[in-house]
């Protein structure tokens, strides 16, 4: 059994023991531990069930690496699924329960899978659920969603708040371990800027638990003496519980801050997402050991080596009495030192290399362990817990030889730089074989804008892994990092570390060498995904030799882990099986975050009202006081309807809307229209080439309509334009145009015709403007103004000057709605006074407002089209019959040579036309109008569109517009627009001005 | 124009650092040549300040000019002035092309105030703003979270923002947002 030690645990505050519950269960730790080692000291071994294959899992790692001991965490407003246990931080009160299984942890029913395993290879679900296809939605994918996933889905609102933060930095060092800080610690005395950042709770990494000298000195005393260094630079920067999430372009980098996990009764925000950019990024992010591929690897009390060593120094956790120590490298003989030197049993060091050790063999020897050399682990026998291994030679066939009784095994297959940040920007690997391992290629690092490498590597990420090497490659790295960032680095010789001799690695893929196929498919590589040696093999044979696809079949390393783990042994077998070297089967692609991230954090403050900009015009608070039923327009929100009272119809309110606008007087928030002034004595010019028709010939106080046209010829936006003055127009856009229109023209006055004299400014926000609508507006006007504002004064399509209640005005008489309409601009900080006088000043006409929905459907009486309903970046204007806005004069304008190309000039264009159900119905927007026959891939030929569609309360029936092939030469003509239910509405073709197409309502 | 009003007239929060909007301001855009005589002088006499250097402000009195690009300043004065000094500025540079406009109801601005001010602009836009990184004189355009906004500060504890009219709400509950008590981190200790 796992247990804790009577002494040691150089991270726990013994004096402090904390409770916590697990699957219910109420247990006990200490301040320090992580929730793993917490759990180990309980003899809490088993802690989930695999994917799968629903197998006993254990914990095997001690840090990021670990695949099996997710579990959920927390309840209600703070629960998360898939929390790994050994970078979680053991506090008073924490709860979790294991994943994965039913109905319990003990007693699963999804065992039954393992007694299958045979029948569930890789790709399995590929090849059984292709046929027969209804099968797979209605019986086989429900069943799957149910027994598969991790943890569970959270059901509550996330009760925790984050934040983001934006960080500069000359030199930010990823890693805290002995690399980190003397990286940190020689950027920093060069002056630079320094960020040094630590995933964990703790500064040193490794090596206080690894130990060793340098100049002399512990290594642990060392690391306190950095630190301290540290400490006292004003230019550096410590952070823990910081992780180097991603590297990105020009220095971008994510860090992923857990900034209360550890304390969650504090306030605050949970996590921290920093959006650093950083001059030069040092990753001194470690290496990671290897489990060995053999049968019965993944028995709960299997565990990496270092782990062992881990949870028995930092955490005074023995994972078993019994340890056997099984690897194909030196480092493992440390960790049957260390447990040995603890009191405790190693029968065995299994070391499969012909040769064994060097230095630590005597050591080991002399502590009185046994080393088999040249021999290997056939199996591993237990079910929920390691009960002993069977012994076998490395070279055979896995005939077991022996058996040894123990409790726990200790495996290393060598260790694996953790280049994943070095590799997230373009960072290039190679393979050292000597030391069986992929590690960067500082030749070929991440580069910036300017060509030079932004990315440089330190200690064992680089592939340094003896104390000695680490020491010395760190040094260098922080000095080539400040002197790449701008900062010149006194000369100074590197500490000298002490490291015993090493032999070197044996690359074992597999234990044993030739084992069978029984033993390969128990031999796990990735634990968390539930795939094993034989599936690997299994995908070679069938064909997926890319390392990507193989990947993919067999989902080795696509489980949360992301493979740390896995991915080199798989990578390896899968060479094997391909028959080529490893070099040549290369790795998959290392994508950021490095570990999983919060959502929280990625979203950081936007949430609730924050989630995202809303858009308020200045009249916002009256619509919400008045029964504003919103419409989001961009990030605007308009009203669509204003509802009387709370149980009036939407329906109901828009009708009413409308024919109290058409009989009296009606209002309209148009504020969002976009205003763009554009001035300069080259302004006409300008205008002439971006409107499709002329408006250098409008007279300073007049109005005119315009179309505005892409480079492509397809039309872009319209509105009307009003000349200010000689040198000054005023151009409405639509409100999702403001800003585009702003910046296309930015766009052609920077970059085309940089030498015309035109100045733009976006004047959207500064005017508040209210559409005064109905017969009666002339008159509210009156009761508002001394100024003249007679037809003859006041002409349809001109502007002018006044002042309307005492606030100066700009009134344009001009109407969306065949309305006599004026629309009043005055300075937003008084749209809400104006508003208000004209509601009073319009009372005596029962003034009604309107939303955009009443808008609309005046307008498309009025036959008016829509930029987004008539128009979807396809149509240009002639398709719209608006050949009456294009000039034929001009020489040119955007879009006139497009519009000339043959298929644009195309009679047989789909062309804009009223329809009119001869039923009364409304048209489904959106609908097609279908023709005889069908099309090459057997689809039923089409004719057309329907582009706008509405109840028009004012004639009584459904009235749309549509786009139909040659249209407007087939009035009267009834053609059939199916409806998704199957049947057809009839609708005949009719002009679009469906209401007063003499214009005489608008012309008083 | 007495009851023009601002976008959130009167809107405060104490957190770490005092947020508060900061009521009717005005606002000129003014496009032209810098290097031309007419434009300098006039830019001085309305707001007493020389055109100031790329990515700074100059303020006086109450009065200032930003740099907002290569071709355009924003002038700040009393918002009662605008109407007057936009009438001069006309004058002074008639035939010349320029562009002057009144953009101070298109703007929303606010104040912020305390000792950790810099630490909560940190957490809301991609400006470094270290000590040495950024300073009073210095003006910004850049994005705050999801809006475009200006900011600049007038000495060490205040920093002013500016955005559009239509986000102050949005504007004002973000910065409340970041200026929580609780979420301190030290950043520029």
């Amino acid at each position: 059994m796992s247990t804790r030690l009577a002494t040691g645990g150089r991270l726990l505050d013994k004096g402090r023991a904390l409770e916590f519950t697990f699957n219910g269960k109420r247990l006990k730790g200490f301040e320090g531990d992580t929730l793993a080692s917490a759990l180990l000291a309980n003899d809490q071994m088993m802690v989930g069930r695999s994917f799968k294959y629903h197998r006993p899992r254990g914990i095997v790692a001690s840090g990021a690496e670990e695949p099996n001991a997710l579990f959920n965490m927390g309840e209600g407003g703070t629960f998360e699924p898939n929390q790994r246990a050994t970078t979680t931080e053991l506090f008073g009160g924490l709860t979790c329960t294991s994943q994965n299984h039913w109905p319990s942890l003990e007693f699963d029913v999804g065992a039954i899978n393992n007694r299958l395993a045979r029948f569930l290879p890789a790709g399995f679900y590929y090849k059984m659920f292709m046929h027969p296809r209804p099968l797979w939605k209605h019986v086989y994918e429900p069943f799957i969603r149910q027994s598969a996933g991790l943890g569970k889905a959270p059901r509550d609102r996330d009760a925790d708040t984050y934040e983001h933060v934006y960080a500069f930095y000359d030199v930010v060092v990823i890693g805290g371990g002995i690399a980190g800080l003397l990286a940190a610690r020689e950027a920093g005395r060069a002056g630079a800027k320094v960020l040094l950042m630590e995933q964990t709770a703790h500064w040193g990494g490794r090596a206080p638990v690894d130990g060793g000298t340098v100049d002399g000195q512990p290594v642990d005393k060392v690391v306190e003496e950095i630190l301290s260094e540290l400490s006292d630079m004003p230019n550096v920067t410590l952070r823990l519980r910081l992780m180097g999430a991603g590297v990105y372009d020009h220095g971008y980098l994510l860090g992923y801050e857990r900034v209360r996990d550890h304390q969650p009764a504090d306030k605050g925000p949970r996590h921290r997402l920093w959006r650093i950019r950083a001059a030069q990024i040092v990753t001194a992010t470690g290496a990671i050991e290897r489990p060995l591929s053999f049968a019965g690897n993944d028995i709960p009390g299997v565990m990496l080596a270092s782990a062992v060593r881990d949870y028995a120094v930092d955490y005074g956790v023995s994972i078993g009495d019994r340890t056997v120590v099984v690897t194909n490298n030196d480092d493992a003989y440390l960790t049957a030192i260390c447990l040995k030197k603890l009191g405790l049993d190693v029968p065995a060091i299994i070391d499969a290399r012909p040769h064994g050790a060097s230095q630590l063999t005597e050591e080991a020897k002399a502590l009185g362990i046994r080393i088999e050399t040249g021999k290997g682990v056939a199996k591993v026998k237990g079910g929920r817990r390691v009960t002993g291994v069977a012994i076998c030679m490395q070279a055979g066939e896995g005939s077991a030889m022996e058996e040894i009784a123990c409790d726990a095994v200790a495996m290393s297959g060598g260790w694996s730089p953790v280049v994943h940040l070095w590799s997230h920007c373009g960072g290039k690997l190679i393979w050292d074989d000597e030391k069986a391992m992929f590690r960067p290629d500082v030749d070929k690092a991440p580069t910036g804008a300017s060509g030079e490498a932004f990315v440089v590597v330190a200690g064992a990420a680089n592939g340094a892994l003896g104390l000695a090497d680490v020491v010395a490659d760190a040094h260098a790295a922080g000095q080539t990092a400040a002197k790449a960032a701008g900062h010149k680095p006194k000369k100074s010789a590197a500490p000298k570390a002490d490291s015993p001799s090493e032999n070197a690695i044996a690359p074992i893929w597999l234990m044993p060498q030739g084992a069978k196929y029984e033993l390969r498919s128990k031999a796990w590589l990735d634990y968390q995904n539930d795939v094993k040696v034989s599936d690997v093999q299994l995908a070679a044979r069938e064909g997926f030799e890319s390392v990507e696809h193989a990947k993919r079949y067999t989902t080795l390393g696509m489980a949360t882990d992301q493979g740390k783990l896995s991915n080199i042994n798989g990578l390896a077998i899968l060479s094997d099986a391909l028959n080529q070297p490893i070099p040549q089967t290369g790795t998959t692609t290392f994508r950021p975050p490095y570990t999983p991230i919060s959502m929280g954090a990625i979203a950081g403050a936007a949430r609730g009202p924050i989630f995202q900009p809303l858009r308020r015009t200045p009249m916002h608070g009256w619509h919400e006081e008045n029964g504003a039923y919103w419409e989001p327009v961009g990030h605007w929100r308009r009203p669509y309807t204003f509802r009387k009272m709370p149980g009036e119809a939407i329906e109901t309110a828009v009708a009413r809307e409308i024919k109290q606008t058409r009989d009296s007087l009606g209002l309209l928030d148009a504020s969002t229209l976009g205003k763009l002034v554009v001035k300069g004595p080259d302004a006409g010019k300008f205008l002439d080439m971006l409107y499709t028709n002329v408006m250098s010939t409008l007279k300073p106080g007049r109005c005119r309509y315009g179309l505005m046209c892409s480079e492509n010829g397809f039309l872009m936006d319209d509105g009307v334009v009003a000349r200010l003055d000689e040198d000054t127009f005023l151009c409405h856009t639509t409100t999702g145009g403001a800003d585009h229109i702003h910046a296309h023209m930015e766009d052609w006055l920077q970059c085309e015709w940089w030498d015309w004299k035109v100045y733009v400014a976006n004047l959207t926000e500064q005017y508040a403007q209210i559409a005064v609508v109905g017969p009666n507006a002339r008159k509210t006007l009156e009761n508002l103004t001394e100024d003249d504002i007679s037809a003859e004064a006041l002409p349809f399509m001109a502007w002018t000057d006044i002042t309307l209640g005492g606030i100066p005005a700009r009134a344009y008489r001009i109407s969306f709605s065949g309305e006599l309409s004026y629309e009043i601009a005055v300075d937003a900080g008084q749209g809400r006074a104006l508003w208000d006088k004209l509601l009073e000043a319009g009372a005596e006409f029962a003034v009604t407002p309107y939303g955009t929905e009443a808008l609309h459907v005046m307008r498309a009486e009025k036959g008016f089209i829509m930029i987004g309903d008539e128009t979807d970046g396809t149509v240009i204007p002639q398709d719209l019959n608006m050949e009456w806005a294009i000039s034929k004069k001009k020489d040119d304008y955007l879009g006139k040579r497009a519009q000339a190309r043959s298929f644009m000039a195309n009679p047989d264009r789909w062309k804009l036309v009223g329809l009119e159900t001869t039923d009364g119905s409304v048209l489904p927007d959106g609908a097609y109008a279908v023709a005889d026959g069908t099309n090459a891939n057997g689809q039923r030929n089409v004719q057309g569109r329907v582009t706008s569609s509405y109840y028009s309360p004012t004639l009584g029936r459904g009235i749309a517009m549509g786009l139909v092939h040659n249209g407007p030469d087939r009035m009267g003509e009834v053609i059939d627009i199916p409806k998704v239910d199957g049947t057809v509405i009839k609708a005949k073709i009719v002009s679009p001005v469906f209401y007063d197409p003499e214009g005489e309502k608008q012309n008083v | 124009m007495s009851d023009a009003i601002s976008a959130l007239p009167g809107a405060a929060f104490e957190g770490a650092v005092r947020v508060e909007e900061s009521g009717l301001q005005g606002m000129i855009t003014l496009r032209g040549d810098f290097g031309t005589a007419k434009l300098k002088k006039a830019v001085k006499d309305t707001v007493g300040v020389a055109i100031p250097a790329t990515r700074e402000i100059a303020q006086k009195d109450g009065r200032g000019a930003a740099w907002m690009s290569p071709d355009e300043l924003l002038l700040l004065l009393p918002y009662a002035d605008v109407t007057d000094a936009l009438g001069k500025i006309d004058k002074a540079l008639s035939g010349t092309h320029h562009l002057a406009v009144n953009v101070s109801d298109a703007r929303a601005m606010f104040r912020l105030h305390g000792a950790t001010v810099r630490e909560v602009m940190a957490k809301l836009v991609p400006v470094d703003m270290a000590p040495g990184a950024f300073a009073p004189g210095q003006i910004r355009r850049t994005r705050m979270a999801q809006i475009p906004a200006a900011f600049w500060m007038t000495d060490e504890d205040t920093v002013h923002v500016v955005c559009f009219r239509s986000v102050a709400q949005y504007a004002f509950d973000l910065l409340k947002d970041a200026a929580r008590s609780e979420g301190r981190m030290g950043l520029f200790d």
